[in-house]
Order: C-alpha cells, then structure tokens, then sequence
C-alpha cells in the first residue's frame, strides 16, 4: 500500500479550523501577549515610568525600593522608567530594521530569482560574502566606520540582515516558477505580472513573515549587542543595551544591569515564541529555516 | 577559494572609506613625522598608486605573511592573531563541545518523543536559550558565580601575575598539561569554564532544535521501519539507524556553530577580558585599526573556508553515497 | 497445520477528525509451507493489516482482534516478546528495495545486526552465515556484496538481499509486501521463482501481499482479496482465480488485458473509485460499483460465509455455480 497519508472529509470550514487551533497554541499566545505588552509600554511610556528617564535627580545606586521599584543608576537616574523608556527605542527601531531588511532582501531575492541572468549570480556572491561574517563583527566595524549612533547600528544590521530573505525568497521563487500550477496558469495565458501576483506572492508570503518575526527577535539582540560595545546608542539615551554594559562596570549593584537585560530577554522570547509557533502554520516545509545566526 | 578573496576585497573597500592617512597612524606620531618613512610607508603598501593596484600590493603582502602592522598594538597583525586565534580556539573548542554533548541527545529526545510533554518543555527552554542576551547572561553568571559565590574567576585566561605556559599550541591548558603543569592547566581550565558555559548556552539550544528537526525528517523513513521490522531494540534503531542518517544535517549546523563561536564570540570576550580574537576585532572596529580588520576578515575567511572543507570531508566519510568510487 | 491464525483483525487510526477504520474485521489462516495471497487495490487495507501483525504501526493506532502465531497472540503480546518474534521468527520484506535499506550502513551491517542481536552471533559466524544466504538468492560474488552499500546495486539485486536479510534468522513466515512492484517486470518473475524456491526448500510460509493477480496465479496456494479493510472472498488460488463467485474479484479478472481478446475491444475497468476509510460506502462496502446489488446490499454488511473451503461476502452470490 501507497504511504500517502490518510485524509478524511473535514467538518469545519478550513479557515476557522485554521484560526481555533493557532490560538490553541500556547507559546503564540504567550508570545503575542508579551509583544502586545511591550507595545503599550512603549506607546505609554510618558504615562507608566514613574519619572523622567533622563531626570539625575535620586540617590545613586539605590536598591530597589518602593519609590524605585528597580533602583537607581550610577549618576541617580530611576532605572523603572529607563526601562520603559527603553521600549522607545529598541522596540520600533527593530520593526524599522526589519521592514527594511525585507523589503530589499525580498526584492532583490524576487529579481535574482524570477529574472535570473547576471543579477542571480550577483546577489548570491554578495549573500554568501556576507553570511561568510558573524553578524556581530560584520555590524561593529560597518558602525564604526560610519561613526557609532543608533542610526548606523540600524544601518549596519540591516545589511547583515537583508541576504537571508534574499536566499529565501529567491529560493521560494525559483521552485514555484518549476511549480507546475505555476507553468499550468501561464500555459493558460496569464502573463509574467499576472504569474508573479496571484501565484508566486501568495506563497511568500508565509515563510517570509516567519522570518520577519524571527529576525525581529535577532534584529532586537544584535541592536542591544551594538548599544552593549559602544557602538549604537549613546548615553544618556536609555537604551536596553547600553544599560547593560554600565550595569556590568557596576555589577555589584546588580540591579542596574539585571532589569534591562529581563527587558531584552522578554523581548525576544516573546518575538521567539510567536515565530516559532507561526513556523509550523505559516511555513510547514521549513523554508524559512535559512541561516541562524547568533550574537556572541 | 573565492569566496575567500571576495572577503578580503570587501574588507579593502571598507577601509577605504575611512578618511585619513593610515601611515600616520600606523606609525606612531613620532615616526610619522619622518616623510623618509612615511614615504617608505607608502610604498610598501602601493598607496601611490591606483586602487586596483593597491589591493593586488596587499594581496601580495599577504602571501608573504605580512598583513601588516596594527596601528593599536604596533605589532605586526600576524603576531597579534597567533595571540588572539589560540585563545578564542580554547574558548570554542570547549563551549563547542559542551553544546554538542548536550544538545544532541536532548535534540534526539525531543525528536523521538515528538509532541509530548517533554517535547514541548525542550521546545520552550531552547527558545529561551537563544532569546537570552549573551552579554546578559554572562553578566549574571559573573554575578552570581564570581561575585557572591566565588566559585570562578571573573575574567582573563590566568590569574593576575601568572605566567603562561610556553607556547606550544597556543590553548594554556592544553599547553600547560603539556608541561606538566598541573596547577597551571587547572587555572587555565578554571578561568575557562564560565565564558565557555555562557557561550555554549546559545548554541546548545541551537543545536538542541536543529537535532531535532533532522531527526524528525528521517524517522519516518522506511528504513527506520525494517530496522524495527527486524525485531531491533529501540535504541539500537534510534542511534544506529536514525541519528546516522540525520547526521549530515547535525554536522553542517554543529560546522555554522563552530565557524560563528571561533570569529564571533565579541560579547563574551569583552564581558570577560578574554584576549582573543572578538575582543581583537571590538578593539580594532573602535579605533579603524585597518590592517587589523584586514587581518580579522582574512582570518573569518580561512575559518569559513576550512569549516566547510571539513563538513564536505565529514559528509563523505558519514554517507557513503556521496563517496566518489 | 495452521502457523498463523488471524481472527477478527481490526485496526483504527486517529487523525485530526474522525478516526478512520482501514482494517474491518478480518479473519483468515495461514498453513505450514503455503503461500498465502492476500490481493487487493491501494486503500484496501492489505499492508495496514500485516503491519499491525508486527507492531510497526504508528502511534496513533490501535489494534483489536487476534492473530495466533505457533500458540502465542501477535496482538496482545509484549512489545518486548514481540520485538523478538519480530526479524527471528517473522521476516517482512517491504516494497521499495530502495528506500527500506539505510543508505549509510553497508549491506553486510543491515544482513546481519538482528541475527547478531537475536542470538548473540559473533561477527564472524554472522558473516559466513550472510554469505551464504546471499549465495542462495544468487548474489555474485557475496564476499564483496558484503562490504558494498545498498545503493551500489540494481533494484533487483536490492531485493534479492532485502529477501536474505529477512531470511537470517530461519524464520518460520515470511510476508512479503508487495515484493515485485516496484521492479521491472523482466525482474519480476526472477523474485518470484525466488521466493517458490526459498519456501520449499526450507518449508517456509510466505504472506505475498500484491495487486497483480498475475503473480497471484503464478505464486499462492490460497488467496483473500481484500476491499474496504474486509475480506471479500477467499479459497483456494487456483479454484479461485478460474471460479471467482464476488462480484468484485470477477470484476478485478474481467479487468485484466487478455491475449485473446478481440482488436478494439475496450478494456473493462470497475466504474467508480475504490472505497476509502473515512468514507466507506454504508451495508456491503462494493455495493455503489457493482453491477449485481440490491437493496439490501446497501444496508446489511455482508458476514463472509464459509461455503466449503471457500468463504464469500455477497449474499446476492450470483455467479454461484
């Protein structure tokens, strides 16, 4: 007997059976609730921190207390509302870096694959020269050339993050025009446009937004990673990262690095959590898997 | 190969940006003010000449084994790395093989208990192990383990005021057993374990989740089948059978991992003062030491290269159709 | 003598909706050193059966009945007791020579592991004994053959190992999935005459599980066909195949191309799709194709009724003689 797998009528329309069991998952739950959360806290940050993040004015390195709930820096700043302030920053400069990233990525990895010629061989050399790089040391020195600040971080992450969706989606591309439903419509006279709209982009669009999210995650580590040596955001900005990196100068005072690096770390799981849960529904074959990265 | 070259090339682009002239920095405010040397300076670099003909100058250099001199250190790059590379090499191989030791098996567990409550608990924790900022966490190891428990030390490859070992292979505990050191290898071990634990701690969960998924991509095979058809106990067929034909796919990731630990470990190298090759390149970034990047780049190629080489070697060695007769 | 005695067999597997029963209540006897036929179309549950004899269904199945094998029951045993009839006393050889070999292990590794973990052989005496085996199934020079990986040979070859193998521990049954459909045809007859051999000369019984009932004819001593997870009709091959009395077994020989037949005379298919768990057709489950149901083929599951040493489900039985 055939392995074909054993299919049976369904009883509830697809879409809704579809919406029921990704909210049944767990982990997309917790995920979207902790990105939701960071969402408000950094919209309504002038209205949750309990005072100005910039403000000098406490005690220094204050334990946490009641008046601050997670203590003051070295120069008597309240590390509660430099967290949340913090949200400011990290949070829409990562979903800005990934837009970017792949928004070229993608076309760029369209072009190569559904034009082919000379622009394919191009963009694969110059993907593979980057994946050659860890991320981190491709960032640092593209930001110091440039001079360190948190627009050249973006600037920098966005070029070590661009060649992954290239990869993937020229590969998603280069299957689906061997795809026969694809050689089938243009067979029945759709033309290139019309092929490239209703057949090809459908089909990116699954895997290309579980990389977004997944690559959101990333996008937020290597930001604060950056902020963490130098070379992103500087001071006083309260940026997660560089929060970090003072607080490990000051590492008796633990306060003052532990709370923005849980900031960091709830970030990302949640960004984590969400793609991973959204992999399975969104992107069964695993095409996104691509080249993972870590910041070290 | 080319690849290889491509780096360096990019690598030369970069520097190129930066305004200035490189010999002044290369050559220290004192030497700099000699145009004799400054001349000589450019010279032996092509920096008279046109671009294109600069790059080949330094490519030629390069063959020579003179990547030049950094303008931090004022030692010529190639000694630098033969300090940097050994010590970034200790710190990888350990944290490497921690990762693998035990992120394979959990990899395999996870895998062949497929969707039960083990499953999701491993899916969950590799999550969070690679949410976790490295800097972070080495921070609170540090915390805890150094500052409040005392159980290691809180950076550096030695204690202040210890001698290395004499250079053999670079890895102070290697070379420190190598001379009977005893003590010495322990210290050396000792200041290692922290960053390689930190390090390690991404990639376990790493190599933890991808285990996992070429795992679950071959348990279905036929084979796997027979292999219980023939009345073989379950872990004869899940390590023989199974874990054997998902290891090209574990051995190409356990290869990225090792290739991004050994150029890319900034962070934990920073956090701990480790001098090796992250801390090197930080170094160098901050202050546009341009021969130095130059000498990075050129060192991530050849790792890169030489990663892949062995996974292509390895693949041969583990599947035998891809042997040529 | 009866080696294997399958009684009421019925196996259920969950899925995302509702859980599917591919095998139906099926009940048959194999005897000592008979080949024994079980014929079917794809999704009539002739594979799902023999592998729930072993245990090598996934997880999400379950299995009811009996099946008595030299005294002990398949399905109720151990895992562990069933691990060891498994490969030791019970021999599978699967379709695809290809794919139920491990790419990476050496064909001598895959002979001769079980042998070595049933009874603890020691390499050497495994080896010699694979050698040997390879030599009857006619493998050229086995001591190379030993060494070589599955992939260094022709599908014929393959199967021809995949039948040594299965045959390492002197088991007394053999089942046999499908063991020359995914040959050439010029390859197939050389299997089968295979199998005829290895089974007189060492009084084996074989399971020959197939949808060609061209080999059928050639090989079984008794047949069951199978459609929808039942048994339809079952006897002996040869009074079967000239004298078939189920409406679908007609239709199934009718269908075949014959030699004979007259230029441009249209092939005869059976009209509709096969059935399909998850959808079976309510009463007899070939009723919506066959030509001879009546009302009461649509509500009534027909009990195969044992008609001396044949048995049939159809009440209609209208080819009866």
């Amino acid at each position: 007997m055939s392995s074909a797998p054993i299919t049976a009528p369904a009883a509830v329309p697809r879409r809704r059976r579809r919406a029921r069991r990704l909210l049944s998952q767990p982990l997309a739950v917790v995920g979207l609730a902790i990105a939701v959360g960071w969402l408000l806290v950094a919209i309504f940050a002038p209205l949750l921190a309990p005072y100005d993040p910039l403000a000098q004015d406490f005690p220094l390195t204050q334990a946490p207390s009641r008046e601050h709930l997670f203590g003051t820096d070295e120069l008597g700043r309240d590390v509660l509302s430099r967290v949340i302030y913090g949200s400011r920053l990290s949070l829409p400069l990562a979903l800005l870096l990934v837009v970017l990233a792949t928004a070229l990525g993608s076309l760029l990895g369209a072009i190569a694959g559904y034009f082919r010629s000379w622009v394919d061989p191009l963009v694969m050399r110059t993907t593979d020269l980057v994946f050659a790089f860890p991320a981190i040391i491709l960032a640092m020195v593209v930001t110091a050339s440039l001079g360190p600040n948190i627009r050249n971080a973006v600037l920098a992450i966005v070029i070590v993050a661009w060649p992954t969706y290239a990869r993937v989606v020229r590969g998603l591309v280069l299957s689906l025009g061997d795809a026969e439903f694809v050689q089938a419509s243009r067979l029945l006279g759709s033309s290139s446009r019309r092929t490239l709209m209703h057949d090809v982009l459908p089909n990116l669009a699954g895997p290309v937004v579980v990389l977004a999210t997944l690559d959101l995650a990333n996008a937020i580590l290597l930001l604060a990673g950056l902020s963490f040596l130098g070379l992103g955001a500087q001071p006083p900005d309260p940026e997660w990262g560089s929060m970090v990196s003072v607080g490990t100068q000051y590492f008796q005072y633990w306060w003052m690095g532990t709370f923005p690096g849980l900031a960091i770390f709830s970030a990302v799981l949640a960004f984590n959590f969400l793609g991973d849960s959204l992999r399975d529904r969104l992107d069964p074959r695993g095409v996104s898997r691509g080249k993972h990265q870590g910041v070290a | 190969m080319v690849l290889a070259i491509g780096i360096t090339f990019v690598a030369f682009v970069l520097t190129q940006l930066v305004p200035g002239d490189p010999a002044l920095s290369a050559l220290g405010p004192v030497t700099s003010a000699d145009p004799e040397a400054v001349a000589a300076y450019h010279a032996h670099w092509g920096m008279d000449k046109p671009l294109p003909v600069q790059y080949l100058t330094y490519l030629g250099n390069l063959l020579q084994g003179d990547l030049g001199v950094s303008q931090l250190s004022h030692q010529p790059v190639l000694t630098d790395l033969q300090h940097a590379i050994p010590a970034t090499m200790e710190l990888a191989f350990l944290s490497i093989a921690f990762a693998i030791a035990v992120g394979v098996p959990l990899g395999v567990i996870a895998a062949v208990r497929q969707n039960r409550a083990s499953d999701h608990a491993l899916r969950v924790v590799s999550l969070a192990g690679i949410s976790m900022p490295t800097f972070w966490l080495a921070l609170l190891a540090l915390y805890v383990f150094f500052f409040r428990l005392d159980w290691f030390p809180g950076g550096g490859r030695l204690d202040p005021g210890t001698t290395p070992p004499d250079q053999i292979t670079g890895l102070y505990s290697v070379d420190a057993l190598l001379h009977g050191q005893w003590s010495l290898a322990w210290d050396a071990f000792h200041h290692l374990i922290l960053p390689a634990l930190v390090l390690a701690a991404f990639n376990v969960s790493l190599i933890t989740r991808y285990t996992r998924s070429a795992i679950l991509e071959v348990i279905n095979d036929d084979y796997v089948r027979a292999a219980r058809a023939k009345g073989l106990p379950e872990h004869t067929v899940v390590v023989r059978h199974v874990l054997r034909a998902a290891l090209p796919s574990v051995v190409t990731v356990i290869g990225l991992v090792f290739a991004n630990v050994l150029t890319g470990a900034v962070l934990v190298e920073n956090i701990f003062a480790w001098p090796g090759i992250g801390q090197y390149a930080y170094q160098a970034s901050l202050e546009l030491d341009l021969p130095a990047i130059m000498g990075v780049s050129l060192f991530v190629a050849v790792v890169y290269v030489t990663v892949n080489f062995v996974v292509d070697v390895l693949y041969g060695v583990i599947d035998p159709r891809l042997r040529l007769s | 003598m009866t080696l294997l005695a399958v009684d009421e067999l019925r196996v259920r597997v969950a899925t995302d909706d509702e859980p599917l029963q591919i095998v139906d209540g099926v009940s048959y006897e194999v005897g000592e050193g008979r080949i024994f036929g079980i014929a079917g179309e794809s999704g009539s549950g002739k594979t799902v059966s023999v592998l729930a004899l072993m245990g090598l269904l996934p997880r999400g199945a379950s299995v009811t009945g009996a099946a008595r094998f030299e005294g002990d029951d398949l399905v109720s045993m151990t895992p562990a007791r069933l691990r060891q009839v498994c490969g030791r006393e019970i021999g599978l050889v699967f379709q695809d020579p290809l794919t139920s070999f491990h790419p990476m292990l050496s064909v001598g590794r895959q002979l001769t592991e079980h042998l070595r973990h049933h009874y603890g052989a020691t390499r050497a005496d495994a080896r010699g004994r694979a050698l040997a085996l390879l030599d009857e199934v006619r493998i050229p020079d086995p001591a190379t053959a030993f060494e070589r990986y599955p992939h260094e040979f022709s599908g014929g070859m393959r199967q021809r190992i995949a039948i040594a193998g299965a045959l390492m521990c002197e088991p007394r049954l053999l089942i046999a999935d499908e063991p020359t459909t995914a040959l050439d045809v010029t390859v197939q007859a050389g299997i089968l005459r295979l199998i005829d051999r290895l089974r007189r000369d060492r009084a084996l019984s074989v399971i020959l599980i197939t949808h060609d009932l061209g080999v059928m004819s050639a090989l079984a001593d008794d047949l069951a066909i199978f459609y929808g997870g039942r048994i339809v009709e079952d006897g002996p091959a040869d009074e079967l195949l000239a004298q078939p009395r189920h409406p679908y077994t007609r239709a199934l020989l009718d269908a075949l191309p014959h030699p004979e037949s007259a230029r441009g005379e249209p092939l005869r298919g059976i009209p509709g799709p096969p059935a399909q768990p998850g959808s079976l057709p309510s009463g007899c489950v070939f009723h919506p194709r066959c030509a001879y149901a009546v009302e009461s083929c649509r509500t009534e599951v027909p009990e195969l009724r044992r008609l001396g040493d044949r048995g049939l489900a159809c009440p209609v039985d209208p080819f009866a003689p």
